[in-house]
């Protein structure tokens, strides 16, 4: 049977946990895969290799930098789940600050704390089968990549814009209809246009899509009168890194 | 049986959420030192709150923690509106009620279904238990089901959800919506009463505590999202009095701070709440905690399962009250205008007391930030209780006290990945 493993770097549980959410799924997957390795869910650890590792979280210290090259090499698929293992998170903040600043805002002895200067995705560390995006995941693309990887197949995860969706669900444009600053044009599709769904700006937790126009979508906010730190505010969350990237690449 | 100059270790302690350590150390029958080693990786974000907008506190914090995002959400609005005098009215604040209760039924029935009740029957995990016992693992996944379809329906998402906001919400569900969820949260009811009934058969060890108690208090209900503090001792404040109460301090061995009230230890969570608050649960829930055996106050941690099995019950009652007796808030926000000033907040976050304070500038920005989660407040508490009893069971073998010493930390569901990751044991003994 095929063996899965979950891990954990730094993050909030929440990728994980929507395996856990998998409620009618959960028994039945169970049945076609050995967990054997899911520490949040079981003190039953088998060892190595696995033939599917699921890795949530970034990567932000020097004992992290070296665990994910063994889960690595104990894997013969491994899967980023979450905008911490594939972009490095709201926690890549630091990447554009002084971490030792930082320490010193949250700890009174900073020198106790052993922390890297940056956040950093997986792939920046170790080659990776597949991303999936999302803060958090969606549990229908998780069931997705899972049930694909089992019959040796492609995911069918599209890296369209949230706006298919969006049109395909038939909501009301909030951009257009209400002036709305949304990120819907420039991110990856996923969630299935939650935020337009509750007449909410899309604020791009699943990163930006493949070939994104990043400086149409920032010129029309600017036109429409939005501020210049607010633009930068709405790109620097969870996908900071990711939205810079694309940033920096149509400078 | 004494044991001396002895080690042992347990690789890594499961089923809680985050990553740490135990450190044990007995020399000559005695425990020297307990000490809970957090080393889950610290994110800073009380730093890179600062400049951010006061409206992006609730989906920033939220990220805090996956399993308990309503509580950051909710400390965080609940600081903002403090700050700007805000009264959102009954019918947001029944919604925003709601919305917690899901994340009460959710996170709580994980815990007693998926990460606790093993301990208590002898399996790695509730997938093993369902080789035996199906129908009962698949009635708390029914149960964590109807949790979550709340968070989905009233806040857009389970984990993260995306329509809650400072003032309320991005848009209000209609009657018509909440209709399917009162069917699910019925059938619900009776999952959550089975529940109780379960759990109270369980066999406890015996511990009883004696720290310090803190639990947000409200006086017409069972505090959940809102509240002032009241105290085991009877003393209460108002939650911007909590810092004159509760003080952070740094330990070298954990990336959480632990805090101490008044400059004791003390506990928050199910049995803080229950032992404080136990007088304002709905008839049914106070009627199945008795037939529990549960009195009105609880102070054996091992309880806390039941405790926790309790409020579930309660939270059913509350969601189908509220869904019963919604009025649809139009708008499904009101108007927070920020303005310069200091703004608190708190909340009941499933595993214990949730505080946020935001200082905030003219503009609307967060000039500086501090959380203190439910975790760190109750950490010095989890050592002194596993000080108790490694010392009171010396006796067993070290791969049974060991297993005692895990499950006395689940007593706690900590969430070590709010507070700042995985739990390896190292005892020595000497």
């Amino acid at each position: 049977m095929t063996s899965l493993a979950v891990w954990k770097f730094a993050s909030c549980d929440g990728c994980q946990l929507t395996l856990l959410d998998c409620e009618d799924e959960l028994l039945t997957l169970a049945e076609q895969v050995t967990i054997a390795h899911f520490l949040e869910a079981s003190s039953r650890v088998l060892p190595g290799p696995y033939d599917v590792s699921l890795v949530e979280g970034s990567i932000t210290t020097p004992d992290d930098a070296e665990r994910i090259r063994d889960v690595r090499a104990q894997s013969k698929t491994l899967i980023t789940i979450g905008a911490c293992a594939t972009a490095g998170g709201i926690q890549a903040l630091r990447n554009f600050g002084d971490v030792e600043q930082f320490r010193s805002v949250v700890y009174a002895s900073p020198s106790y704390i052993d922390t890297l200067a940056t956040s950093t995705p997986i792939a920046a560390h170790v080659p990776v089968d597949f991303e999936l995006r999302g803060c958090p995941i969606d549990k229908g693309q998780l069931l997705e990549v899972i049930s694909a990887l089992l019959v040796g197949r492609k995911p069918d995860v599209p890296d369209t814009s949230v706006c298919t969706e969006c049109k395909r669900r038939g909501l009301t444009c909030v951009a257009v209809a209400d002036g709305t600053p949304c990120l819907g044009p420039v991110t990856h599709a996923g969630c299935g246009a939650l935020c337009p769904s509750v007449r909410r700006g899309c604020y791009g937790c699943f990163g930006p899509m493949a070939g994104a126009n990043l400086p149409a979508l920032t010129g029309q906010l600017r036109r429409s009168g939005v501020d210049e730190d607010v633009i930068g505010r709405m790109l620097a969350t969870f996908n900071v890194t990711a939205f810079g990237a694309v940033d920096d690449a149509s400078k | 049986m004494t044991h001396r100059n002895r080690q042992l270790q347990v690789g890594a302690l499961a089923r809680v959420e985050g990553e740490g350590a135990l450190h044990v150390v007995i020399a000559d029958g005695r425990v020297e030192d307990t000490e809970l080693r957090i080393y889950e990786p610290p994110r800073f974000f009380e730093a890179l709150l600062q400049g951010r907008a006061y409206s992006e506190a609730v989906d920033i914090t939220s990220r805090i923690c996956g399993i308990c995002p309503v509580a950051y959400q909710s400390s965080a609005w609940n600081a903002m509106e403090d700050l700007t005098g805000s009264d959102v009215g009954e019918r947001i604040a029944a919604l925003r009620r709601l919305l917690y209760c899901g994340e009460w039924i959710s996170s709580h029935t994980l815990h007693i279904y998926l990460l606790h009740a093993p301990d208590f029957l002898g399996y790695p995990d509730a997938v093993s238990l369902a080789k035996d016992h199906r129908d009962r693992v698949e009635c708390g996944l029914a149960l964590k089901k109807a949790g979550n379809a709340i968070l989905e329906q009233v806040g857009g998402r389970a984990i993260h959800p995306v329509n809650p906001k400072v003032g309320g919400f991005h848009r209000a569900p209609t009657n018509a919506e909440l209709a399917p969820l009162a069917e699910q949260l019925r059938r619900a009811a009776d999952h959550a009463l089975d529940t109780v009934r379960w759990v109270a058969g369980f066999e406890f060890p015996d511990l009883e505590l004696d720290h310090e108690l803190l639990a947000a208090y409200d006086a017409d209900r069972y505090a959940i999202e809102r509240g002032d503090l009241v105290t085991s001792t009877r003393v209460s404040f108002p939650v911007r009095d909590f810092l004159d109460h509760v003080v952070e301090r740094q330990v070298p061995h954990s990336t959480a701070l632990h805090a101490q009230l008044d400059g004791r230890r003390y506990l928050t969570g199910p049995l803080a709440r229950y032992t404080l608050n136990s007088d304002r649960l709905s008839p049914r829930a106070r009627q199945v905690a008795a037939e529990a055996g549960l009195g009105p106050t609880c102070r054996n941690p091992f309880r806390s399962i039941l405790v926790r099995a309790v409020e579930v019950v309660y939270a059913v009652d509350e969601a189908l009250r509220i869904i019963e007796s919604y009025e649809r808030p139009d708008p499904p926000a009101v108007d927070v205008a920020p303005r310069a000033g200091v703004g608190h907040g708190v909340s009941e976050a499933p595993r214990g007391l949730l505080y946020h304070r935001y200082e905030i500038d003219a503009a609307g920005l967060i000039r500086a930030a501090t959380i203190i989660p439910p975790t760190s407040q109750n950490q010095a508490a989890i050592e002194n209780d596993l000080r108790r009893v490694v010392q009171a069971n010396l006796t067993l073998d070290d791969p049974a006290l060991t297993a005692l010493c895990e499950r006395t930390i689940r007593n706690y569901d900590p969430c070590i990945s709010c507070s700042a990751h995985f739990l390896d044991l190292t005892t020595e003994r000497r």
